[in-house]
C-alpha cells in the first residue's frame, strides 16, 4: 500500500512537472504575441508582424508538447487515482470538461488559422485569431486553477452517504476565494517565463550580432513585460496567496515558512536555513524578526501558529521539500525583479544593448523562471498534503485500488524514458527555430 | 439526463474516431503503400496539419466522461491501466514522427520518423479496436476468482492477456481471439478511412492505386465483420437482443452496412468527398452499433456475481448533470462555429501548404 501511493505520487509529480514546462510558456507567450500583432496593426512596421509569427511558431511547438503530455494528465486521474476520480469526478469533472470544451477547441482551431490563414483573412482577422488563441490558453489556466482551488479549499459541495462529493452549487466553484488570487499569480508568473524567453532570445541575437534588429525588439519587449509581470507576481498576487494559505491552510503556512515553534510576540521571516526534522528546528538560520507577522496581518506582534500547534497527521508529509520549494520560488522571484529592474534602467538610459555582462545574465537566466513556476506549484501541492481535498480526503485514500505498484513503476520508467527523448527533440526543434530567427527567408 | 450525456459523449467520441481516425489511417497507408519521398511527405502532411486539433476531441470526451460518469471513468481507466498508458506512449511516438519529419533533411532520420508515425498509427488503431472489443465483451468486475471478489464490484484489473487467449475464460485479458478480431476490424476500417482522406486532401501519385486498395480492404472488412458477428454470438449469445427488443436501434447497423456496401463502388465514385463520407459512416455505424447493443449497460460483467456498469449506476447527481448540460450546449455551438470557420479557410488540397514550422 505504501509503495503504491509512493509510485502513484512520483509518477504524477514527474509527468505534471514535465507537462507544465509547456503551458506556462504558451500562456504568457500568447499575450506577448497579441501585443506584437497589435503593434503591427497600429504602426504597420513589418518587424512586429514577423515577431508575432516567429513566436507563434515557438508557441505551436510548445502547444504540441502540451497536448501530448497533457493527455496523460487527464488519463492519470482515472488510471492512478481512480478512487479520487470516483469520489470527486462529479465536481472537478465539471471544470476539467469545461477546459476541454471552452479552451482547447478555441486554442487549437485558431492556432491553425493563425499559422496558415494570414493571407486568406487579412490583418485584422489575423489579429483576432491571435487574440482568440490567447483567450483559449488563459481560459485553460482559469479552469485548471478552478479545479485546483476546489482541492485546496473545497466549496459548493455535498458529501453523500457513500462518501461521494457531489456538486451543490455550480457558481461557487468560480467564486471560490482561493481561485482569483491563485489564477492571477499563476498567469503573471507565466508571463514572467515568456518575458524571459523573449528577452533571452533577444540577448542571444544581440550578443551574436545576427538579426540584431529583432534582438533589440525582443530585449525591449521582454524587459518591459518581465519587469511588470515579476512585480505583479510578488505584489499584490503573491502576497494575496500567502494570506490565503495562512487563513485556509495554517499548517501548510507554518511548514513553508519554516516556523517550528510558535513565537508569542510576532513571527520572524526566515531567509535561509535548513529544516532539521529530528530536532524540529532550522539549522544555520538567518531570519528577520516580526516581519512575517507584519506581511501577513499588517501587525508586527500578531502571533502565527508554528508547526508545534498541529498534530503530526495534519502537517504536510514532506516539510523540507515544501519549505525549499517556497523559498526557491520567493528567492528567484526577488532576483527576477532585481535583474529586470536593472535591465529596464539601462534600457531607459539607452545603454542596455551594449552592456554585455547584463545581456549574458539575461540569456542564461532563462531556465530559472521555469523553476520558479514549478516550485510555486510544488508549494501548492505539497502544502495541501496529506490531503487531496483539503481536510476531507486523504491522498492515500485516492489511489486506484486495483493497480499494483509494479505496474505503476513500469509505466513511470516508461514515461521517464519517453519524456527524456521528447525533451531532447523539443530542444533541438526550438533551437533550430531560434537559430533561423524571425527574419523571413528571401526566396 | 443520463441518456443525454451518454449520447453527447458517444457523439464526441465518434467524432474523435472519425477525425483522428483519418490520420491514424493515413499512418497505416503511409506504412504500407507510400514508397516515393514526395508521397511520404504529403501523406505525413495530411495528418500532421490536423492531428493535434483532432486529439482535442479525445480530451473533451475524457473530460465529459469524468464529469458525467465518474464511477465508470475510475473503473475503466484503472482496470485498463496498461493498455491505456501504452496508448499514451503511442500517441507521443506518433506526434514525434509527425512533428520532426520535416525538420531533418537526411533520409536516415526521415525513415525513423516515418516508422514512428506509421507503426504507432497501426498499433493505436489496433488498440482502440481491442478496447471496443473489451467493452462489448465485458470484464471480470470485482476480480472474481472461484466465487471470491478481490475488489469492490465496480472495480477490476485486466492483464494484457490470459494464457488461454479466450474471451470465455474465467479471467479474460485485454487481448483474446475475440478482441483481436475487433482490433483488426478497426485497423482495416481506419486504413480505408485514411486512404479516402489522402485521396481527398492530396495529389499524391498513389491516389489512383489507393482506390483499388480500398476495394480490396473492403472485401477483407466485410469478411471480418461477418466473422466477428459469429464470434460475438459465441462469446455472448444475447448480444443481439437489444436490437430485437428495440428495432429502432437497427438504424446504427444500417449506417455501418451502407458504408460497407457503398465502398464496393469506390472506383466508380467521382467526388473524393463521397468516399470519405462512406468510410465515415463505417466508423460512426460501427461505434454506435457496438454501444447500442449493450445499452444502457456501458461495461458488461462476465459473471453474475456483480452487476454490470450502466449509465445509471455510474453517473453523478441530477443537479451536476443538468447544470453541465447548459454549458455543454453552449460549448457545442461554439465548437461547430469554429469548425465551420476552420474548414472554410483550410479547405482543399494541402500539398502546397506550408507545414508551419
Amino acid at each position: 500500500m505504501e509503495d503504491m501511493l509512493f509510485y502513484d505520487r512520483l509518477q504524477f509529480a514527474f509527468t505534471i512537472t514535465f507537462h507544465y514546462i509547456f503551458p506556462q510558456l504558451t500562456m504568457g507567450l500568447s499575450l506577448m504575441i497579441v501585443y506584437f500583432k497589435w503593434k503591427y496593426l497600429r504602426n504597420n512596421i513589418e518587424k512586429y508582424n514577423n515577431a508575432a509569427k516567429f513566436f507563434m511558431k515557438i508557441f505551436a511547438v510548445n502547444f504540441t508538447m502540451g497536448v501530448v503530455t497533457g493527455i496523460p494528465m487527464e488519463f492519470q486521474f482515472g488510471t492512478n487515482w481512480a478512487r479520487f476520480s470516483e469520489l470527486t469526478g462529479g465536481i472537478i469533472g465539471q471544470t476539467l470538461a469545461m477546459e476541454g470544451m471552452f479552451s482547447f477547441f478555441l486554442e487549437s482551431s485558431f492556432l491553425a488559422l493563425f499559422i496558415f490563414g494570414e493571407k486568406l483573412m487579412g490583418q485584422k482577422l489575423h489579429f483576432l485569431t491571435g487574440f482568440l488563441v490567447f483567450l483559449g490558453s488563459w481560459a485553460s489556466g482559469w479552469f485548471i486553477l478552478a479545479t485546483n482551488a476546489w482541492m485546496q479549499h473545497p466549496v459548493g459541495y455535498e458529501i453523500l452517504d457513500n462518501g461521494k462529493f457531489v456538486l451543490e452549487n455550480f457558481s461557487a466553484l468560480f467564486s471560490n476565494p482561493w481561485l482569483l488570487p491563485a489564477f492571477l499569480h499563476n498567469q503573471f508568473a507565466s508571463v514572467v517565463t515568456s518575458a524571459f524567453v523573449v528577452a533571452s532570445i533577444g540577448a542571444f541575437y544581440v550578443l551574436r550580432n545576427k538579426q540584431v534588429e529583432y534582438g533589440k525588439l525582443f530585449l525591449k519587449t521582454g524587459v518591459i513585460f518581465g519587469l511588470v509581470s515579476s512585480l505583479l507576481v510578488a505584489f499584490p498576487t503573491g502576497d494575496w496567496n500567502a494570506k490565503n494559505v495562512a487563513k485556509f491552510q495554517p499548517a501548510a503556512f507554518a511548514a513553508m515558512e519554516g516556523i517550528f515553534e510558535t513565537e508569542h510576540a510576532g513571527a520572524e521571516i526566515v531567509l535561509i536555513g535548513q529544516p532539521n526534522m529530528v530536532e524540529k528546528k532550522l539549522d544555520n538560520k538567518i531570519a528577520v524578526p516580526n516581519i512575517l507577522s507584519f506581511l501577513t496581518y499588517q501587525d508586527w506582534n500578531k502571533q502565527i501558529p508554528g508547526m508545534d500547534q498541529f498534530k503530526k497527521e495534519e502537517l504536510p508529509d514532506n516539510i523540507p521539500a515544501l519549505y525549499y520549494s517556497y523559498h526557491i520560488m520567493v528567492g528567484l522571484g526577488t532576483i527576477f525583479i532585481g535583474v529586470m529592474a536593472l535591465a529596464f534602467f539601462f534600457l531607459w538610459r539607452k545603454k542596455l544593448f551594449n552592456l554585455k555582462p547584463l545581456l549574458w545574465i539575461i540569456m542564461f537566466l532563462v531556465p530559472f523562471p521555469y523553476i520558479a513556476n514549478l516550485t510555486g506549484w510544488y508549494v501548492a501541492e505539497l502544502g495541501r498534503q496529506p490531503y487531496l481535498v483539503y481536510g476531507l480526503l486523504k491522498t492515500s485514500d485516492g489511489i486506484s485500488p486495483t493497480v499494483s505498484s509494479g505496474n505503476t513503476l513500469f509505466t513511470l520508467l516508461g514515461f521517464v524514458a519517453l519524456y527524456m527523448l521528447l525533451g531532447l527533440l523539443f530542444l533541438v526543434l526550438v533551437g533550430k527555430t531560434i537559430n533561423e530567427g524571425p527574419k523571413p527567408k528571401t526566396h | 439526463m443520463e441518456i443525454f450525456w451518454f449520447i453527447l459523449i458517444a457523439v464526441v467520441l465518434a467524432i474523435f474516431f472519425v477525425l483522428d481516425g483519418y490520420d491514424f489511417g493515413a499512418g497505416i497507408i503511409h506504412l504500407f503503400f507510400a514508397k516515393k519521398e514526395k508521397d511520404k511527405e504529403v501523406i505525413t502532411k495530411s495528418a500532421g496539419l490536423f492531428w493535434d486539433s483532432n486529439e482535442v476531441w479525445l480530451v473533451a470526451a475524457g473530460g465529459m466522461l469524468f464529469m458525467a460518469f465518474p464511477t465508470f471513468y475510475a473503473s475503466v481507466f484503472s482496470g485498463f491501466y496498461l493498455p491505456l498508458i501504452i496508448v499514451l506512449w503511442l500517441i507521443i511516438f506518433r506526434a514525434i514522427g509527425l512533428e520532426f519529419r520535416g525538420q531533418f533533411k537526411y533520409k536516415m532520420w526521415k525513415d525513423i520518423w516515418d516508422a514512428s508515425f506509421g507503426v504507432s498509427s497501426l498499433l493505436l488503431a489496433l488498440f482502440f479496436g481491442i478496447a471496443l472489443g473489451n467493452i462489448v465483451r465485458g470484464v471480470n468486475l470485482g476480480g472474481v476468482e472461484n466465487g471470491v471478489s478481490a475488489y469492490e464490484g465496480h472495480y477490476f484489473f485486466l492483464p494484457l492477456w490470459d494464457s488461454s487467449f479466450s474471451p470465455l475464460s474465467e479471467t479474460p485479458g485485454i487481448i483474446d481471439w475475440f478482441t483481436i478480431v475487433i482490433g483488426l476490424i478497426s485497423v482495416v476500417t481506419l486504413a480505408i478511412h485514411g486512404a479516402n482522406w489522402i485521396i481527398l486532401k492530396t495529389n499524391s501519385s498513389i491516389n489512383y492505386k489507393l482506390k483499388s486498395v480500398i476495394f480490396k480492404l473492403n472485401i477483407v472488412l466485410a469478411l471480418l465483420t461477418l466473422f466477428s458477428i459469429i464470434l460475438w454470438q459465441v462469446v455472448n449469445p444475447d448480444s443481439l437482443d437489444n436490437f430485437i427488443d428495440k428495432p429502432y436501434l437497427l438504424v446504427f447497423p444500417v449506417i455501418y452496412f451502407s458504408g460497407l456496401v457503398g465502398l464496393f463502388f469506390i472506383k466508380k465514385i467521382k467526388k473524393d468527398i463521397h468516399g470519405f463520407l462512406l468510410s465515415t459512416l463505417l466508423i460512426l455505424g460501427g461505434i454506435t452499433s457496438s454501444l447500442a447493443s449493450i445499452f444502457p449497460v456501458i461495461l458488461p460483467s462476465i459473471h453474475n456475481v456483480h452487476e454490470p456498469l450502466t449509465i445509471y449506476n455510474t453517473s453523478t447527481t441530477e443537479y451536476g448533470l443538468s447544470v453541465a448540460s447548459i454549458w455543454a450546449v453552449i460549448g457545442v455551438i461554439l465548437i461547430i462555429i469554429y469548425a465551420i470557420i476552420q474548414k472554410r479557410l483550410l479547405a482543399g488540397k494541402i500539398d502546397k501548404m506550408d507545414y508551419g514550422h
